[in-house]
């Protein structure tokens, strides 16, 4: 899932300060698993909000999904009351919302972080940079490219001490946890073999798929 | 006699290297370059040693070519993607540098300008099998060079590696690096020559030169921080009381670095010298191990 954190609420304040009426929205899918943007994050934000200043009045919203205009929808008529609209979503869950609604302010009041894992409570792992060219199949489920601080591939760099990355102490070499995956796997040759290069996706991404594109026609 | 004749022969090779500053004021290093000038093979030049911002090693090594040097210019994969990477070794080439190393790295966040974007767009095998595709005449993609390099490619090994995976994946890395063109490998500085020579045994047979690491230890309180703080190098205790015992450090540091590089005259095809800071005292260590 996608993961975030809240902003700080000076800064959100900072950002609703020309507003008297503002909708928390928040989202139902990532968001809500990943405690940042759920309803209680929801309830939490506008209470902190409504004692704020006189005049302010702060609504709650939630809807399933920010990055469909399936469910953004739902918000219309909710929307045409508020001047602003403080989005608990990801960076992607507010900007579908802003492209929904042009001339409303959207604002984020979240820091989205990145594609990753709960790995215990209260801590959020980095997995994937969604690179579009997968390797997972030759580095037993590790992803070098994200949790190696360099994003090497043909083999870790010398700084690694006692099987912790150099740029910090409580932070695993992604390249001892593939060794010690392919190992288990009877793979260790897969660390042989062709010298990898990466070459990288033009940003902003596209994905094109004439079949469904026909479909929808 | 050129590096790569020096490399080619039998001869136990001698590098040392030196680190640019943060600046322009080349006097005290070249003058270091001076003194290590007809005593080693080659010299390398440091690319921002630790990710500290620091006068370039492009430079540096050119300046040395001009004072009859031949300098190994080190060339990390953190600052610069795939294009900057060939600019430069061509660059290198047009100067009359004729030596490179392949190095990952240090991350940016060790060094002075924590903030700065890491690059690592190719690492240091992609590095070197780039090196060998400009020395065949071509860039990485296949576009063809008018003009091609000859550059003789070295690389880094750290036989300290901590722990058991660390090593194998050293090893591993060696072997991925000498097909993608490695020609010598200098490694981390080397302290204990027991572990060292455990290490050669498991890589005996290579088809390349290893040249051993030595730091000049200065003083028990840096042996003490490398122990703790650099990934691969170990100080033993007896040394760091001999360090601590001492009423002369100089003087002692240099017998040290001279048991290590006589010791390693048995072991591997030459050593690397790393004197930080030191480097007037390179001389001595190589008169005493009859070097
Ligand atoms: S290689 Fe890593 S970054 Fe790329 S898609 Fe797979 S998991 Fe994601
Ligand atoms: S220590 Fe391991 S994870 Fe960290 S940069 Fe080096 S290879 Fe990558």
């Amino acid at each position: 899932m996608i993961i975030a954190t809240q902003k700080d609420l000076a800064e959100i304040k900072h950002m609703i300060a020309p507003y008297k009426k503002v909708l928390i929205v928040g989202c139902g899918m990532c968001m809500t698993f990943c405690s940042a943007g759920g309803p209680d994050e929801v309830a939490r934000l506008a209470e902190n909000l409504a004692t704020d200043r006189e005049g302010l009045t702060v609504e709650k919203g939630m809807i399933p999904r920010q990055c469909s205009d399936k469910f953004i929808d739902r918000l219309e008529e909710k929307i045409q009351d508020y001047e602003a609209i403080l989005s608990m979503a990801c960076g992607n869950g507010v900007q579908a919302v802003a492209r929904r609604f042009p001339d409303k302010r959207v604002l984020p009041a979240l820091n989205t972080q990145f594609i990753g894992i709960e790995q215990e409570p209260g801590v959020w792992t980095e997995m994937c940079m969604a690179c579009g060219d997968c390797i997972l199949g030759r580095t037993a489920g590790v992803c070098p490219v994200t949790r190696c601080a360099k994003g090497l591939l043909n083999g870790p760099c010398g700084g690694s001490q006692e099987g912790k990355c150099e740029v910090s102490k409580d932070r695993p070499c992604a390249w001892q946890e593939i060794y010690h995956g392919l190992k288990r796997l009877g793979l260790l040759d897969y660390l042989r073999g062709e010298t990898q290069i990466k070459g990288w996706a033009v940003h902003p991404g596209r994905v094109i798929r004439e079949e469904l594109k026909a479909k929808e026609g | 006699m050129s590096f790569r004749q020096a490399l080619e022969s039998d001869k136990f090779l001698v590098t040392a290297e030196i680190g640019p500053g943060k600046g322009t004021d080349t006097g005290v290093l070249l003058e270091d370059a001076s003194i290590l000038k007809d005593r080693v093979d080659a010299i390398n030049v440091t690319d921002m040693q630790s990710s500290v911002m620091r006068l370039g090693s492009l430079a540096v090594c050119h300046l040395l070519t001009d004072m009859g040097i031949d300098p190994v210019l080190q060339v990390t994969c953190r600052d610069r993607n795939r294009l900057a990477l060939q600019a430069d070794l061509l660059s290198a080439w047009v100067l009359g540098i004729r030596n490179v190393l392949a190095l990952t790295g240090d991350h940016p966040t060790l060094g002075d300008h924590p903030q700065a974007k890491p690059v690592f767009d190719l690492d240091s095998v992609s590095l070197l099998e780039v090196i060998g595709k400009l020395n065949g005449g071509a860039d990485m993609v296949g576009n063809e060079l008018k003009g091609a390099t000859d550059f003789l490619p070295g690389a880094v090994v750290n036989p300290g590696a901590d722990t058991e995976a660390a090593l194998d994946l050293q090893i591993i890395k060696m072997e991925k690096k000498m097909e993608a063109g490695a020609r010598f490998f200098q490694t981390q500085a080397i302290y204990d020559l027991d572990l060292f020579a455990k290490f050669m045994r498991r890589v005996e047979g290579y088809k390349t030169k290893i040249l051993g690491g030595v730091i000049l230890l200065k003083s028990a309180g840096m042996a003490r921080f490398m122990n703790k703080n650099v990934a691969g190098v170990f100080v033993p205790e007896y040394l760091i009381k001999e360090m601590t015992e001492t009423k002369d450090k100089a003087k002692t540091s240099i017998e040290i670095a001279a048991r290590l590089v006589k010791g390693m005259k048995d072991l591997c095809q030459g050593v690397h010298i790393m004197a930080i800071g030191w480097e007037k005292r390179v001389p001595h260590v190589l008169d005493e191990a009859e070097l």
